[in-house]
C-alpha cells in the first residue's frame, strides 16, 4: 500500500440530531471501508433490535452510555479513516448552543469544516452559528453540505436558493474558500459516490473535495516562530558540552546557519545544528518537532520564543482577544487568571469586556458584560508580562491563548488574538 | 505537493513527540505505562526520540498481572537495559495477598479489573504525577473521547462529562497534590498507522505480534494460548495453530488469529486487509457494550 506521502486532514463536523450528521459520518465510514465487520455486527443487531430498517449508520458514531440514551454528542468524539489519498481525523461535535464551547474545541486544529444544512429547511439559526465558529476559529476551508436532496426531489433550483441564502448572510464573515454540496447521507449520493439523482451538479463528491483540497498552506510558512518546550542537556561522556533547544515550529522555516534572536532577551545568534530525533537536517519547518542548538551560549529555557531577526512577534502587555467561555463558572471581573500562549505561562486579568456577540445574528451586545459558558465577546486583557503574539488571522498557533483559573485549575477560555 | 510538507506519519510522529515534551516540562515525577505490547512500545521509541540526545527522563511502570506471556517479560527486561531507564513494577498477585484485591471467580474470571488497583496504588505510592499510556481514540468509543492531557481526581477517576476543553497546542496540565494526569501522546494513531511506522522506523517488538506455532484453545471465537493459568473445560482441546497476537493483554484473556504473517511487511499487509478490529479478539472488552467506559472511569489504562 503506497500512502507513504499521503497527508493528514483534519475536519470539523458540527450539527444536531436531525440533520443528518452522524448519518454523514456513518456512510463517510461506511463506503470507504472503514468500518470492520464486527462493528457492522453490532450495529447491525442494535439497529434490528431498535426496529430499524436494515443499518442504521448513525449508530457508527454512537459514544458514551448518556450518548447513546439521549441520541446526541455530548463531547468531542475523535474518528478516523484512510483512503488511497489522505488519512482523515474528524472531530465530531455536537450542534446545539448549549455546545458552543465542544464545536470550538473541535474547530480549533481544523483543515476544514463541514457544514450540514437540511434541504427542506434552509438555512437556519444553527447554520449562522456553525458558519460564525468557523470563520472565528479561522478553518481555512468550509465545506457546505446541503443534505437530504431525496426530500426535496433532487431539484436544483431548491439547491441554488438554499447556497444564495448562504451567501447572503456569510458575506458578513470572513472565509476564503467555500464549496457546496447537493447530497443525500441516508442513501449516499454524492457522499462518497457520484449521484445518479443530481446530474445537473457538476463538482465532486464529498470524499472527492476532503481528498483535493490544497492544504499544504493551511500553516503560515512566512513568519518564523519556534516556541522553546525544554532544554535538552545529556550529560553524557559523547554529548557533554549539548544545549539543545526542544519544542515544535510553529510557523515559517528555520535553516542552519540563519541568524536569529531569542525572545523576550533579545539575544541574538546563529543556527548551529538542527535535529528530528538522531537525524540532523539542514531545514526545519512547521509542524516538525525538533531540537536545535545555536552557535553561541546563551541563557534560553521553556516559554522563550526563537524567531527571525528581521520578522518578530510584536511583544505587548495590553492587547484585545475574540474570547470564548468555556466554563460553568461566570468570568470574574478584574480576576487574575494563568493564561498559556505557545509554551509561556504568565497571569493575566481581563480588563474589560468590549462586546459580546449574539453568534446566531452575529449582533454586537454592549449592554451585557457578563461572560458565561457559551458567551463569545471581545475582551482586553492585561498580563504581567509581554507576550510575544501574532494575531489569530495571521497564525493560529502564536495567535492563540487559553485562560486557566487557578482555583480550581480548569481551562476556563480561549482566546483568538485581534 | 509542497516540499515543506510532513506527510501523516511524520505529522503524527511530530504531534506525539509534542505531547511527551510537554509532559517532561509540566509535571514532576512522569512515567511511561508499560505492558510489553506494541504501543506502549511505539511510545517508548518516540520518547527516545523526543529526548535525543539524552536518555529517555521517565522511568517505565509495568502492572504485572502475575499472567504474563514469558516472552513480554523477556522483550520489557531487555528494553530496559538498553535504554539505561528505570523500571517500577507494581504487582497484581501482591495486591491479591496484601488483600486489596479478590481474584474474580466463575469460567471467564480474569486479572484485568484487578489491575486498576494495583495502578493506582503504585502511582500514590511513588508519587507519580503523570503516567503516558499507549491509548489510542480509534481502539474503542470510551476512548475516542480521551484528551491528550487527561486529568484524574484523587480516586484516580475519569470523568468523561467533565473533561478539559483541549484546545489547538496548548496543554493543560496543572493539578493539586494527590491527582494525576494520563497523557497520550499516540492519541490519533490508529492500528494501521502504529504498524506502518513500526515497519518505517523497523522498531523491534515482541515475537508474539509475528505468526508461530503454538499451543492454543478455541474460546470465544479466537484462539487463547494454552498456559499454566488456563483451564480446559469440557470438550475443548487444545492444538497446534499457527497464531500471531494483534494485541497483547494477559495471557489468559488475549486471543491470537491464525495467521502467515511472518515478517512486518506481512503484518502490514494483513492488517490492512483485516475486516474486524483488534479488540474483537480480547475478551475483556466483550462483557458488556460499556465494558471498557465502566473500568476507564474507575481508573483503568
Amino acid at each position: 500500500m503506497q500512502i507513504d506521502n499521503n497527508q493528514l486532514l483534519r475536519f470539523t463536523t458540527a450539527g444536531s440530531v436531525d440533520d443528518g450528521k452522524s448519518t454523514l459520518i456513518g456512510r463517510l465510514l461506511y463506503d470507504s471501508k472503514s468500518i470492520f465487520e464486527d462493528q457492522l455486527e453490532s450495529v447491525s443487531a442494535t439497529s434490528a433490535k431498535k426496529g430499524h430498517k436494515g443499518v442504521d449508520l448513525a449508530l457508527f458514531t454512537d459514544g458514551l452510555r448518556d450518548e447513546r440514551e439521549q441520541g446526541i454528542t455530548i463531547d468531542v468524539a475523535y474518528r478516523y479513516f484512510t483512503t488511497p489519498k489522505r488519512k482523515f481525523i474528524i472531530a465530531d461535535t455536537p450542534g446545539h448552543i448549549q455546545y458552543t464551547r465542544n464545536m470550538v474545541t473541535g474547530a480549533s486544529t481544523a483543515n476544514a469544516a463541514v457544514i450540514l444544512i437540511d434541504a427542506r429547511h434552509g438555512v437556519i439559526e444553527q447554520t449562522k452559528r456553525h458558519s460564525f465558529i468557523a470563520s472565528l476559529l479561522n478553518i481555512p476551508h468550509l465545506i457546505v453540505c446541503i443534505n437530504k436532496m431525496d426530500l426535496v426531489e433532487y431539484s436544483e433550483e431548491r439547491f441554488n436558493e438554499i447556497v444564495g441564502q448562504f451567501e447572503e448572510f456569510s458575506s458578513k464573515l470572513l472565509m476564503k474558500d467555500v464549496r457546496f454540496i447537493p447530497i443525500s447521507a441516508l442513501d449516499g449520493d454524492n457522499v462518497v459516490n457520484r449521484s445518479k439523482n443530481m446530474d445537473w451538479y457538476q463538482g465532486g463528491t464529498l470524499l472527492n473535495i476532503l481528498e483535493t483540497l490544497h492544504i499544504s498552506s493551511d500553516i503560515n510558512k512566512i513568519d518564523a516562530r519556534f516556541p522553546v518546550q525544554t532544554v535538552l542537556r545529556p550529560q553524557s561522556e559523547e554529548h557533554r558540552d549539548y544545549r539543545g533547544y526542544a519544542g515544535r515550529v510553529a510557523s515559517g522555516i528555520y535553516r542552519v546557519g540563519d541568524e536569529v534572536a531569542i525572545l523576550p532577551s533579545g539575544f541574538t545568534s546563529r543556527i548551529k545544528s538542527l535535529n528530528t530525533g538522531e537525524h540532523e537536517v539542514q531545514e526545519a519547518y512547521a509542524p516538525m518537532s525538533i531540537a536545535m542548538t545555536l552557535e553561541d551560549d546563551i541563557d534560553v529555557s521553556r516559554g522563550d520564543m526563537i524567531v527571525r531577526v528581521n520578522n518578530q512577534p510584536e511583544p505587548l502587555q495590553e492587547f484585545d482577544v475574540m474570547l470564548c467561555w468555556l466554563n460553568d463558572d461566570a468570568a470574574k471581573p478584574r480576576a487574575k487568571y494563568s493564561l498559556m500562549h505557545t509554551t509561556n505561562e504568565q497571569r493575566a486579568m481581563i480588563k474589560e469586556v468590549v462586546y459580546k456577540i449574539d453568534i446566531n445574528t452575529y449582533d454586537r451586545i454592549t449592554d451585557d458584560k457578563n461572560l458565561s459558558r457559551n458567551d463569545i465577546a471581545r475582551v482586553k486583557l492585561r498580563c504581567t508580562r509581554p507576550v510575544m503574539l501574532d494575531s489569530y488571522r495571521d497564525n493560529r498557533n502564536t495567535g492563540s491563548v487559553i485562560l486557566i483559573d487557578e482555583m480550581t485549575n480548569e481551562t476556563v477560555a480561549a482566546g483568538m488574538i485581534i | 505537493m509542497s516540499k515543506y510538507f510532513l506527510n501523516y506519519l511524520d505529522e503524527l510522529e511530530s504531534e506525539a513527540i509534542f505531547i511527551l515534551r510537554e509532559v517532561w516540562a509540566q509535571f514532576e515525577n512522569p512515567v511511561i505505562l508499560f505492558s510489553g505490547g506494541k504501543d506502549s512500545i511505539l511510545v517508548t521509541h518516540l520518547a527516545k526520540k523526543a529526548f535525543y540526545p539524552a536518555k529517555i527522563p521517565f522511568a517505565l511502570l509495568h502492572v504485572d498481572t502475575g499472567h504474563n506471556f514469558p516472552e513480554t517479560i523477556q522483550f520489557r527486561d531487555e528494553l530496559v537495559k538498553e535504554l539505561g531507564v528505570k523500571l517500577i513494577v507494581g504487582s497484581v498477585q501482591e495486591s491479591i495477598n496484601e488483600g486489596r484485591v479478590a481474584e474474580e471467580r466463575g469460567k471467564n474470571a480474569t486479572r484485568n479489573a484487578l489491575q486498576i488497583t494495583t495502578l493506582l496504588d503504585t502511582i500514590e505510592e511513588h508519587k507519580i504525577d503523570c503516567a503516558i499510556g499507549g491509548g489510542r481514540r480509534d481502539e474503542e468509543k470510551a476512548r475516542a473521547k480521551e484528551r491528550f492531557f487527561s486529568h484524574r481526581n484523587d480516586f484516580g477517576e475519569w470523568d468523561p462529562k467533565n473533561q478539559r476543553p483541549e484546545l489547538w497546542n496548548l496543554l493543560n496540565g496543572k493539578h493539586f497534590e494527590g491527582e494525576h494526569f494520563r497523557a497520550f501522546p499516540i492519541s490519533n494513531w490508529t492500528e494501521m498507522d502504529v504498524w506502518n511506522y513500526i515497519k518505517r522506523e523497523n522498531i523491534k517488538i515482541p515475537s508474539l505480534y509475528i505468526a508461530h506455532e503454538r499451543e492454543v484453545v478455541w474460546r470465544n471465537n479466537s484462539w487463547i494460548p494454552v498456559s499454566e493459568f488456563l483451564k480446559l473445560e469440557e470438550g475443548e482441546k487444545a492444538e497446534k495453530k499457527k497464531i500471531r497476537f494483534r494485541t497483547l493483554g494477559d495471557i489468559t484473556i488475549t486471543g491470537g488469529i491464525e495467521s502467515e504473517a511472518d515478517t512486518l511487511e506481512k503484518i502490514v499487509q494483513e492488517v490492512s486487509a483485516m475486516r474486524k478490529t483488534e479488540r474483537g479478539d480480547r475478551s475483556d472488552d466483550k462483557r458488556s457494550e460499556t465494558a471498557m467506559e465502566d473500568r476507564k472511569k474507575q481508573g483503568y489504562f
